[in-house]
């Protein structure tokens, strides 16, 4: 079953670009580390999920490229092309020339309505080129204009017109120290919205991918692109081929389903978080050797701690041992301090993962009570080395990760909204102030759930 | 992209050269090799107003635009790509149209391929004749449509009224008509500039009439004024006057007013004089670097000191809407300027700066160095107006980088910068960025930075105390007085409106002990009760400080 990705705005479309690249960079740039039938089906599997063929025999993404101004795509289409390896379908985009001015109100009730034919009539032909379609993958950032407003209204609009597919967002979280001063707006805006159309909302943090390039990518000066280029293989880490029984024959052919199924239990809870490791610079791989123990400790310990990365860990975040008394959630002893899940996703790339052991990510003190490890944890796993590594590891949760973050952003937003600061920008658009008290009111619901896990 | 129209104004001849016009610089017909070189001068300011309209269909690729026209000196045109080229690409289309002139009449546009002739999509307006014949005789001459003029002979007399309400009235249609003109050879048509001064007549006058008219007729379209502030020193004794009446106009009309004041403009001339004479050992300043150059020019120093400052207010636009013409990792629209730094609609005033003001010749600049020219960027001799923001409270702040730059560098200086700079309690992370990949012709990176600071309100006052020197005394009054549609109300509500304006600045000064308030949050719940707690005005009453009715 194929996806469907939709890139919204300048970072989704940049993003997207990238993931392509990453995508294509694994299938065509390694051998994968297994046999050549492994490899060969893989390849395939990737080839139907992420493109389309066309005469030329270059690949063509599978993709839908939505912009209010035109040079970020323009510049994409271009690229792409330029590789050899994909490419863009030249018709599959669409773009202004005003831009959405960083005002979510415009690309929401502005440019969503007015262009809605058109950028759906796009979707609906990528959907037609597949086979079976398994679902949206939308790229976008929250901070903006257009990825933001008039995303959001175009996952309502998917929602509304494939009620059987699968939406998943995925949502860039801007820095903490603005890249634009209504940001806060634009997120909580986009977030209630999208909490209602979207099955699951998985997250990057700008803040959290510029470290790993600053510590653990040893990357000097830090441009977007290597940013992207981050966010892009970590996304490549789950989406990339799988298998996701045990004993299975054949590559997962659902991707998106299996997502939502595996970590989206109850409608409330959709906010998912990823962890990848190891992080390296390709210099360095040469020079590394991986053990699954190793890996699987560490993931298991971001987990806990809510780490962002393999360097700086709290160890001393621990699990209570079986018999004490279960923590209150307002206990401020470190111990038990964790970071509660929902469901856990691990997904395992490279040799021998046979081996590994899971064990420690189903004690049931990880999750919340009213799901039994045995539901809340999944495994997934192929013995094609991703990318380069040979082996790799990547965790896909569903739990608190994000639940900081999200108060601290709601918290800065109402900060501004009690002084009515640029509340006229979005008014002069349609958004009205109840719109943004309805859209509070969503997330303080969200944070609450999240908060008594 | 979109287009915008720049409006400007221009003045009578004065003995004085401290006040500088800005006009838009014509490009001078191409030639086959070497690149051309943009005729910078300012003219002098009295007032006078001028439109200007820059289209594009699409983001522009290079763009090269200077508000300066000089008669003399040839202009320096920055060695564009496309320009050099002889090709029309996008980014000369935001300012520019490409006429094909073989045929007669207007001529038809050319959207694409070489540049058979550029026409600003501007509009000229001074209601007496010397300044803009300087420039139809200059090297500039063939970029300004001849259709695209408004002129009078005997000027507005540095006279508020004169200007707004007997030329205005005189001239609406005429302007109405051009500029209509001008819009529909624009595909998307995205913002005006107006460019002018606030102490003489027409620019003054006839431009806030003309700002107005903008309001009327292209609602949707973004209004980015230019405006040049008299200096205290101002040898026209009612300035005060015709600029207050102006500011009226100002607040109530425009999206956003970038102030510039001629005393910062002519201190950062003479600190690059400086700079360039001093001889240090191994300082060798890069001509076509200075923020004040026409690039290329062999003079090293300007003939007329307005030329180069003049060319500091062209480099201000020319990098406001670098990011909407070139490409980059993090673009910055002209509306995204308006919307992030705009937090009510009063509240529309940018202290603008510009860094660096030249270039070694050493092409080597390590990190350093960049982070300075963030540093310099808050500094007090950079800023344009006479004013120091970062004493003050910072309502927003944007910073539009140029070159290699990136976004690690960005964040390293907001971080290094931030502890010493206050901002308002609900906008404490209040930054808004860009990353555009293409610097400015002779550097390697640049950076504009536009603030909505609180130390604007210095400027204001000052205006304000002027004003009323002269109105507490009713001097010169009857001049204004017995023009058609004025009268003592309209001095009273103009100086209404700007205490109004200094008194919210007051306000907001007030607040800049305040530590953000840990506000009560919403609980879930049902929405309507948190409604009617919001609409009851349970919030702090501090924080509805600025809030303005809209």
């Amino acid at each position: 079953m194929s996806i469907v990705t939709v890139q919204l705005g300048q970072c989704g479309n940049q993003i997207g670009h990238e993931v392509f690249n990453a995508i294509c960079s694994d299938v065509h740039g390694t051998h994968g580390l297994c046999s050549k039938k492994e490899n060969e089906s893989y390849h395939d599997a990737c080839k139907e999920r992420f493109f389309s063929e066309e005469k030329s025999g270059v690949p063509v993404a599978r993709a839908v490229l939505v912009d209010m101004e035109p040079k970020v795509i323009s510049q994409a289409l271009s690229i792409a092309a330029r590789s050899g390896y994909w490419k863009y379908d030249d018709r599959s985009h669409f773009c202004q020339k005003q831009g959405s001015g960083n005002n979510w109100a415009n690309g929401y009730s502005v440019h969503g309505p007015k262009h809605k034919d058109i950028i759906m009539n796009l979707v609906q032909k990528e959907a037609e080129k597949c086979d079976r379609l398994s679902g949206f993958f939308t790229i976008m950032s929250m901070a903006g204009g257009t990825g933001s407003g008039l995303g959001a209204f175009v996952t309502q609009c998917l929602k509304d017109a494939f009620p059987a597919s699968f939406i998943l967002n995925h949502v860039i979280w801007p820095y903490g120290t603005g890249e634009v001063i209504v940001q806060n707006y634009n997120s909580v805006l986009t977030l209630s919205h999208l909490y209602h159309s979207s099955d699951a909302l998985l997250v990057h943090e700008n803040d959290v991918i510029h470290k790993i390039c600053a510590q653990l990518m040893n990357i000097k000066q830090i441009s977007f692109r290597d940013v992207n280029q981050v966010i892009a293989h970590q996304l490549g880490s789950v989406f990339q081929p799988i298998y996701t029984a045990e004993g299975a024959l054949h590559y997962s052919r659902s991707p998106l389903g299996d997502l939502m199924e595996t970590l989206v239990p109850h409608p409330e809870f959709k906010m998912l978080g990823l962890r990848n490791i190891p992080q390296m610079p390709e210099s360095s791989l040469a020079y590394s050797s991986f053990s699954w123990p190793g890996l699987i400790k560490h993931l298991r310990q971001m987990l806990i701690a809510n780490a962002t990365m393999e360097e700086g860990i709290d160890w001393q975040v621990r699990l209570p041992r079986p018999g004490s008394s279960i923590p209150s959630k307002h206990s401020t002893s470190k111990l038990l301090h964790f970071n509660t899940s929902i469901a856990n996703l691990v997904i395992l790339r490279g040799k021998d993962m046979h081996s590994a052991d899971l064990g420690s990510f189903q004690d049931p003190v990880l999750y919340t009570s009213w799901l039994t490890p045995q539901d809340a944890f999944n495994l997934w796993k192929t013995p094609r080395a991703f990318n380069k590594y040979e082996k790799s590891a990547a965790l896909v949760s569903n739990s608190q990760f994000l639940l900081k973050p999200l108060d601290n952003l709601v918290g800065k937003a109402w900060n501004m909204f009690a002084s009515k600061a640029y509340i006229h920008q979005y008014t002069k658009f349609g958004i009205e102030e109840e719109d943004f008290l309805d859209s509070f009111t969503t997330l303080e619901q969200v944070i609450s759930s999240y908060t008594t896990l | 992209m979109t287009q915008s129209v720049v409006v400007q104004g221009k003045g009578r001849w004065r003995s004085q050269p401290r006040t500088p016009s800005a006009l838009p610089s014509p490009v001078p017909d191409l030639c086959p090799s070497p690149p051309l070189q943009w005729a910078s001068a300012g003219t002098r300011w009295a007032a006078a107003s001028g439109t200007w309209r820059c289209g594009s269909t699409r983001p522009l690729t290079r763009f090269a635009f200077s508000s300066l026209s000089t008669w003399k000196s040839p202009g320096c045109l920055p060695k564009e790509r496309g320009y050099q080229k002889g090709i029309y690409d996008e980014a000369l289309s935001s300012f520019f149209r490409n006429v094909d002139t073989r045929s007669g009449g207007d001529g038809h546009d050319i959207s694409k391929g070489k540049i058979c002739s550029l026409k600003a999509r501007a509009l000229l307006i001074d209601m007496e004749e010397g300044v803009v014949n300087e420039i139809l005789q200059g090297p500039l001459r063939d970029v300004f449509d001849s259709r695209q003029l408004i002129t009078d002979v005997s000027g507005s007399g540095n006279n508020w009224a004169v200007g707004h309400k007997l030329y205005g009235c005189q001239y609406r249609e005429n302007i109405v008509e051009k500029l209509r003109k001008t819009a529909e050879h624009c595909d998307c048509l995205q913002c005006f500039f107006i460019i002018h001064s606030m102490g003489g007549g027409t620019g003054s006058g006839l431009g806030t009439f003309v700002l107005n008219l903008l309001e009327d007729e292209f609602p949707e379209v973004y209004r980015f004024v230019t405006s040049v502030y008299p200096s205290s020193e101002d040898d026209v004794i009612i300035s005060p006057y015709n600029s207050v009446l102006a500011m009226k106009e100002l607040n109530e009309h425009a999206d956003c007013v970038l102030p510039i004041e001629n005393e910062s403009l002519f201190d950062i001339v003479n600190k690059i004089h400086q700079m360039v004479n001093s001889g240090k050992l191994g300082s060798i300043v890069k001509q076509n670097s200075l923020v004040t150059s026409s690039a290329g020019s062999t003079k090293a120093v300007q003939e007329k000191s307005f030329d180069a400052m003049n060319n500091i207010i062209a480099n201000l636009l020319l990098n406001l809407t670098s990011s909407a013409r070139f490409e980059g990792s993090l673009n910055m629209d002209l509306n995204e300027i308006s919307m992030n730094l705009v937090p009510f609609p009063r509240l529309h005033y940018l202290v603008s700066s510009l860094t660096p003001l030249y270039t070694l010749a050493d092409v080597k600049v390590p990190s350093r160095r960049l982070d300075q020219m963030f540093s310099d960027a808050f500094s007090r001799d950079h800023q344009l107006i006479q004013a120091d923001p970062k004493h003050s409270l910072y309502l927003a702040c944007a910073l539009l980088v140029r070159g290699n730059v990136q976004v690690s560098d960005l964040r390293r200086n907001i971080e290094r910068l931030k502890p010493s700079m206050h901002f308002v309690s609900w906008n404490q992370e209040g930054w808004k960025t860009g990353l555009c990949s293409v610097p400015p012709v002779g550097h390697s990176h640049s950076l504009l930075a536009l603030a909505n600071n609180t130390c604007v309100k210095p400027t204001f006052m000052e205006l304000k105390d002027r004003f009323m020197r002269l109105y507490k005394k009713k001097a010169h009054l009857h001049h204004y007085l017995h023009i058609d549609g004025m009268e003592q109300s309209c001095f009273s509500e103009a100086i209404s409106s700007l205490s109004d304006l200094i008194e919210e600045y007051n306000e907001l000064d007030a607040t800049k002990a305040f530590q953000p308030l840990q506000l009560t949050r919403m609980t879930c719940g049902a929405p309507t009760s948190c409604r009617s707690k919001m609409r009851l005005g349970q919030l702090p009453p501090q924080l509805s400080v600025g809030g303005v009715s809209y």
